[in-house]
């Protein structure tokens, strides 16, 4: 599978990252370069192989449901761009 | 005046309980060797002076009532990676500019606990993408090490390149590292220290800055192996702020230095013999193999046929992963923020001018093959290989191996700006040909210099061990030290 320039511009929308046009047609490059190099593993036989969710046989601990920490509202936006009275401030979002 | 920074963890621990040293002149010593080195090594991103001889005080104070604390008035550099309350922690990223978190690494509080010093935090590349230190925003570390009549600058390897060349530089006694892919190993592979990669889930992954969940494990880099086994020692822990950190036995890592390995298996699995490998590391894995046949070990030839594969499946998984977990940076709660006409214009300018080239280049490949339609072509069957390149060592350990020799890298240090790979990441990629497997299958694995190439570079080999059996890798490792021995870097700096 390769991916062409609108492929690119797609991808970069989905991964939130301005991207010029000249940018978006060197990436094409690359990142078919990178994904020619991962075709190989079309080539292993894979039937009836469970994919590997986790290196360690183990079952995720699980904690009692209670509240352990918190209180930490000044030290959540310490080191926030913008903020005021402990809210994030961002750019409008409705109108 | 003697200089202290030559001794190891284990010298300067007897020194300071005896009272022969203080914490406060070895720390004042490192401080002073980081001030006349960094400028030219980049070494460090922050040094933390003010702090380290605070520290090393109060450890002075601890130490003359008696204290016994494994590190007790050691001083260490962390890599910018670790979480470190109020003291710059960027991943080496444009993305994270200004941050200081409200927060300590639980690996590193372990050090702070155990008495060890903070001299400040190491280069790395960029969110640990790299095995050159050239990705990092704060630019390249320079390897200690050069080519004999050269005075050409070496790349430190990477992605813990900061910590590497401080160790071998003597900028600090011991460095915190991390290892997604190699970033722990082949960096001691270029710089003649030692590099011990965990079992995943051995050391906490809590308050380090995530790159691939799965993948990532921290540990040392150290000037020998009992050095590396006393770091390990603090570092682990099980931690119930990490759910895939392992409640697993106990280990002591420094009694098994020096034991017989009368009646060990070492396995030589033959599909690391890879096309084009220099005769010098061909060679130097053939003297790790004479080494461990006089020390009493039997070696086995054994096949782990999935070999090949590993690295095409790291940079499915890696990538997937890391797309995943660096969607956080988005210019609201901490770091960069660029201004733009919307709250997606500004996302989309703070990510582009936050991230560096290699970083931007894998969050693209792991948003792609997670996206709708190709997520089965890619990532589920990455993981379906990467179920059978564990397999291949599980059937192996089943079989009797206690642990297995490969070569460390394909090749020594490398130059910094090296054409080829910068015009070719995959060249770049492939320096993790002999390691990027253990992380895929979430062993433990050590680099342990071995021997000089023609042109005076340290050369590595690697071990590779059970899930949660160090202790036989510091066993192994301590052989080829043992008959090697150690190698210095003739200073330049």
């Amino acid at each position: 599978m390769s991916v062409d320039l609108t492929t690119v511009k797609r991808v970069a929308k989905l991964a939130r990252i301005a991207t010029t046009d000249d940018q978006a047609e060197k990436m094409v490059g690359e990142l078919n370069n990178i994904l020619g190099f991962v075709e190989q593993l079309s080539e292993v036989n894979v039937d009836g192989v469970e994919p590997m969710t986790s290196v360690v046989h183990m079952s995720m601990r699980k904690r009692v449901d209670e509240v352990t920490d918190g209180n930490k509202a000044d030290d959540i936006v310490a080191n926030a761009p913008a903020t005021e009275d402990n809210y994030f401030m961002v750019p409008k979002v409705i109108e | 005046m003697t200089d202290l920074t030559k001794l190891t963890i284990a010298e300067a621990r007897e020194k300071l309980r005896s009272k022969e040293i203080t914490s406060v002149e070895l720390t004042g010593q490192y401080i002073a060797a980081i001030e006349a080195a960094n400028a030219q090594l980049n070494a460090y991103v922050a040094v933390t002076g003010d702090q380290a001889m605070d520290m090393a005080k109060a450890s002075d104070g601890r130490l003359s009532a008696g204290s016994q604390a494994p590190l007790e008035g050691i001083p260490l550099g962390i890599k910018d990676l670790f979480g470190t309350l109020d003291v710059h922690t960027q991943a080496c990223s444009h993305i994270l500019d200004g941050f200081k978190p409200k927060y300590e690494s639980t690996v590193t509080q372990n050090l702070w606990n155990d008495g060890a010093v903070m001299l400040g935090k190491l280069n790395m590349d960029e969110f640990a993408m790299g095995s050159s230190n050239e990705t990092s925003y704060y630019g390249p570390v320079k390897n200690p090490w050069r080519a004999e009549g050269s005075s050409a600058d070496l790349v430190p390897g990477g992605s813990s390149g900061g910590s590497a060349s401080a160790v071998a530089a003597h900028l600090c006694a011991a460095a915190t590292a991390t290892d997604t892919g190699g970033s722990i190993r082949q960096p001691a592979a270029f710089t003649g220290t030692v590099g011990i990669k965990p079992t995943y889930g051995r050391c906490s992954r809590w308050g380090i800055a995530a790159f691939a969940s799965s993948l990532d494990q921290a540990g040392p880099i150290t000037r020998d192996v009992r050095d590396a086994a006393i770091m390990l020692q603090s570092m682990a822990s099980v931690d119930p702020k990490d759910t895939t950190s392992v409640d697993a036995p106990e280990a002591h890592y420094e009694a098994a230095i020096g034991k017989s390995l009368k009646g060990m298996k070492i396995g030589i699995p033959k599909e690391y013999r890879v096309e084009n490998m220099p005769k010098e590391i061909e060679a130097l894995w053939q003297q790790g193999i004479e080494w461990y046949k006089a020390a009493g070990a039997e070696i086995v030839d054994i096949s782990l046929p999935h070999t090949k594969y590993a690295l095409p499946a790291y940079y499915i998984v890696a990538p997937a992963e890391a797309s995943s977990n660096l969607a956080r940076y988005d210019g609201v709660r901490y770091g960069l923020r660029v201004p733009g006409k919307d709250i997606t214009d500004m996302y989309e300018k703070t990510r582009a001018a936050g991230f560096g080239e290699e970083v931007r280049r894998r969050i693209m490949i792991g948003t792609y093959v997670l996206s709708a339609g190709y997520y089965d072509a890619y990532y589920l069957q990455a993981q379906k290989v990467r179920t059978l390149i564990k397999q291949d060592f599980e059937k192996v350990f089943a079989a009797g191996v206690d642990a297995i020799l490969t070569p460390a890298t394909p090749s020594a240090a490398f130059e910094i700006g090296d054409k080829e790979m910068a015009s070719d990441p995959i060249k770049m990629y492939q320096q993790d040909i002999f390691t990027v497997a253990v992380n895929m299958a979430g062993l433990p694995g050590i680099a342990v210099p071995a021997g000089l190439d023609a042109k005076g570079l340290p050369l590595a080999l690697q071990l590779i061990g059970k899930p949660f059996e160090e202790e036989t890798l510091f066993q192994t490792a301590h052989i080829i030290e043992d008959a090697a021995g150690k190698f210095e870097a003739k200073k330049w700096w």
